[in-house]
């Protein structure tokens, strides 16, 4: 069992920042395939957050392919993020260090170096959808 | 889906003064409504109107499809939680159980007693004697356990302090999930609404300025910032909200339901209480448009 | 909403009880011990010369304080009910907002003021009713002694005595829920009620009970019973009798005045120094004043007496709770009205 927090000030929905959790959860390995989401009722009752947000996250996990509504019971994981892609994240590390030290001897400094990345990343991500 | 409430030109004069006026509202079931505008802008007169407190002068208005004031039965599906969470000073918390359960046919004892046993509260305690959050867990009880339809609530938090306005908000969230109540609520604030309410009414001067799902209001209003330009000239489905100027920028807060091309603009998302401040600050002459009703 | 009304109610109607308890309490240890001393006083003065007037005086005397006491308690108990038991009922509601909790349990608001007034109401009657009850039959004796002084239909005793206390109590409640409701402040809305119940008291007895039924008038000859006093100056002017409210067992006398032979009103009776009532006057002591009266009336002098007898206490009673009562249900039908249209 997970618990949910909020932050207010992060400017991302709370019903994503849910998704978001769980999701992180997965990676790490905090949540395995059969484990239980708290209730609707647990969350709301913990944050003081809208029903339908917590209805909206679970709605969108189970979309995704993550979890799974028992219609009385509750909702289960029945997926993995901590999958093969894990085995690929030290040479993938790797490559991005020697890369931030070249940016570092082009001389740029940190915010450069993270708005190169963000942009990039983004235009990327867009190729991609298009 | 149905409806919990409908207003057709609803209106209310105390004396010469109207304290609502032209307002038309569709607010679909399962919700919870957030009710914000400043002080005096006529939330408690929308509320009462509801609650069938009072009559309204002008328009109609109907909860859960019934008129407003009301028969016993109209009575038992919407609960009312009135400001500052007013109890019997003289009477415990188990008289005011007592209260409920005589008073209202379709009470929930157990729900009740569950509810100020988790609170930890002392059911011979005098209601005098307890704090104002306490207190307004005990007419939230009132509220919840009286299983109504429909729970209003005028500015239930304001008067709290942050732990106890979160911990009265979780169990108004725990009991919106549970019994699958529809909520209105109200606050001058908007942060205290930011998180609980999916449904979002803006009343200033006595008029909504904005109504609608939360979802859709933060998809449709963005705000602009590029060279400085006249903001009459926007495209036609674009609807100014707010402008500022400097001499060489321009800032807009638009609502729109199609995606904005325009490559001059920097397009932002706008946060809830942005949003609401924009409607809130905007001079009561553009106000007098009809404020456009958002569906889905 | 009858046990939410009991539980407001409980301790307001507890002491009220308890009060009582103790006054029927004292009454009864007392009241048959008065009514034997009358009785055995009564019986004993009949066979003495100088008949019952000095007993009965001297009966009046001994239990003065104690029964204008009872008295006082009977002519307060109305307002104690309209102050502490009507004005509070709505005003400390509406001023602590709990109107709004219990309007919105399933009950209407109707049937909450519905229950409200009548269950408090009815106490409050109730309470007037055995507390004048009581001091009705422990003062009967004392009332007969007292006739003179506190004639039954007229103030003070009327209003503390059969049934009217019960209508007293009846207006004087609705009164303070009236008040109470439009105020909506508890202690401005008693200060408003003692004042209008007082001015509504005072009012009644002077202005509108001698009206009730229209007044009897008797025209009277000058004798010792209305008689002042006669002043007969030395140096040799006219005789001067002076006349007073003349002694009707048990009558409220509303005016009395002294009228000549053609029908002219007389603030004193002048007489020839001549004549019979001059000193010394003729005849033997026991005489007294006859040959001066018959004097009197032959010079056409008499006194004229509004009044209302004795024997109008119980039709009196009767159209004072009834109109009492029906500006209680006025009242009452105003307080409906005005929670259903006005009042939110």
């Amino acid at each position: 069992m997970i618990e949910f927090h909020l932050d207010d000030r992060s400017g991302v929905s709370p019903y994503l920042q849910l998704v978001r959790q769980v999701r992180q959860a997965l990676r790490l390995g905090l949540l395995r395939e059969g484990d239980q989401l708290p209730t609707v009722k647990e969350v709301v009752a913990g944050l003081a957050i809208n029903p339908n947000t917590v209805l909206k996250a679970y709605r969108e996990l189970e979309h995704e392919g993550l979890v799974a509504a028992r219609p009385g019971v509750g909702t289960f994981v029945t997926a993995t993020l901590a999958d093969a892609s894990l085995a690929a994240h030290g040479p993938l590390r790797q490559e991005l260090r020697r890369w931030l030290a070249k940016a570092r001897r082009a001389g740029l400094d940190d915010e450069s170096i993270e708005a190169l990345f963000m942009t990039t990343f983004r235009t990327a991500a867009q190729e991609e959808i298009a | 889906m149905t409806a919990v409430l409908q207003a057709q030109d609803l209106g209310k004069r105390y004396g010469r003064r109207w304290a609502l006026t032209d307002c038309t509202l569709d607010i679909p079931a399962g919700h919870v409504v957030g009710l914000v505008g400043p002080n005096g802008a006529g939330k408690t007169t929308l509320l009462n109107l509801a609650s069938g407190q009072i009559a309204p002068t002008s328009g109609s208005i109907t909860v859960l499809g019934g008129r407003p004031p009301a028969s016993p039965a109209q009575l038992a599906t919407v609960g009312y939680v009135a400001q500052d969470t007013p109890t019997y000073a003289g009477l415990s918390i188990a008289d005011h159980l007592k209260l409920g359960a005589r008073l209202n046919p379709g009470w929930d004892d157990a729900l009740a007693r569950e509810r100020i046993s988790r609170l930890g509260l002392d059911p011979a305690r005098r209601a005098g004697k307890l704090s104002g959050g306490q207190r307004a867990q005990l007419a939230l009880t009132l509220g919840i356990a009286k299983r109504p339809e429909l729970l209003i609530l005028d500015e239930p938090v304001a008067a709290l302090d942050p732990l106890a306005r979160r911990e009265f908000l979780q169990g108004l969230m725990e009991a919106a999930a549970e019994h699958e109540l529809s909520v209105v609520l109200s606050s001058h604030l908007v942060s205290d609404l930011e998180r609980v309410c999916d449904y979002l009414i803006v009343l200033v001067d006595s008029r909504v300025r904005l109504s609608g799902e939360v979802d859709h209001l933060l998809a449709t209003h963005h705000r602009l910032t590029g060279p400085r330009r006249d903001p009459d000239r926007l495209p036609a489905d674009q609807q100014v909200i707010s402008a500022s100027h400097t001499d060489r920028q321009t800032t807009l807060i638009i609502r729109t339901d199609t995606p904005i091309h325009d490559p001059a603009w920097t397009v932002s998302q706008l946060g809830l209480e942005d949003l609401v401040l924009a409607y809130m600050s905007q001079p009561a002459a553009a106000g007098r448009r009809p404020a456009l009703e958002v569906q889905r | 909403m009858m046990w939410l009304t009991w539980r407001q109610f409980r301790a307001g109607a507890a002491m009220m009880s308890a009060a009582l308890a103790v006054l029927a309490l004292i009454l009864a240890l007392t009241g048959p011990g008065l009514a034997d001393d009358y009785s055995t006083g009564i019986a004993a003065c009949a066979t003495q010369s100088g008949g019952c007037s000095n007993f009965v005086q001297q009966f009046r005397h001994d239990n003065q304080g104690f029964f204008l006491g009872l008295t006082a308690v009977v002519l307060l108990l109305p307002a104690v009910v309209g102050l502490f038991w009507g004005a509070p009922l709505i005003a400390r509601e509406l001023e602590a907002g709990t109107h709004r909790l219990v309007w919105n349990q399933t009950i209407t608001r109707t049937r909450w003021l519905a229950v409200k007034l009548g269950l408090t109401g009815l106490a409050a009657v109730t309470a007037a009713g055995l507390a004048s009850l009581a001091v009705t039959w422990w003062s009967s004796p004392i009332d007969k002694a007292a006739a003179f002084e506190f004639p039954r239909p007229g103030p003070v005793l009327f209003d503390a005595r059969g049934i009217v206390p019960i209508g007293y109590s009846a207006f004087a409640f609705a009164l303070g829920v009236t008040v109470g409701m439009l105020v909506r402040r508890t202690l401005p809305a008693m200060a408003i009620t003692l004042a209008v119940f007082v001015a509504v008291q005072i009012a009644m007895p002077l202005v509108v009970r001698p009206h009730l039924l229209p007044p009897t008038r008797s025209t009277l000859e000058i004798t010792d019973s209305n008689l002042d006093g006669i002043s007969a100056p030395r140096d040799g002017g006219p005789i001067r009798a002076v006349l007073q409210t003349p002694e009707l067992p048990g009558a409220w006398v509303l005016s009395s005045r002294g009228v000549d032979a053609s029908g002219q009103t007389v603030r004193e009776i002048l007489l020839s120094s001549s004549g019979a009532c001059a000193p010394p006057r003729q005849g033997r002591p026991e005489d007294g004043l006859t040959a001066c009266f018959a004097e009197m009336k032959q010079l056409g002098y008499r006194q004229q007496v509004t009044y209302q007898p004795a024997s109008r206490f119980w039709p009196f009673q009767w159209y004072e709770t009834g109109i009492y009562t029906a500006l209680a249900l006025g009242l009452a039908g105003f307080c409906f009205w005005w929670i259903r249209r006005r009042l939110s």
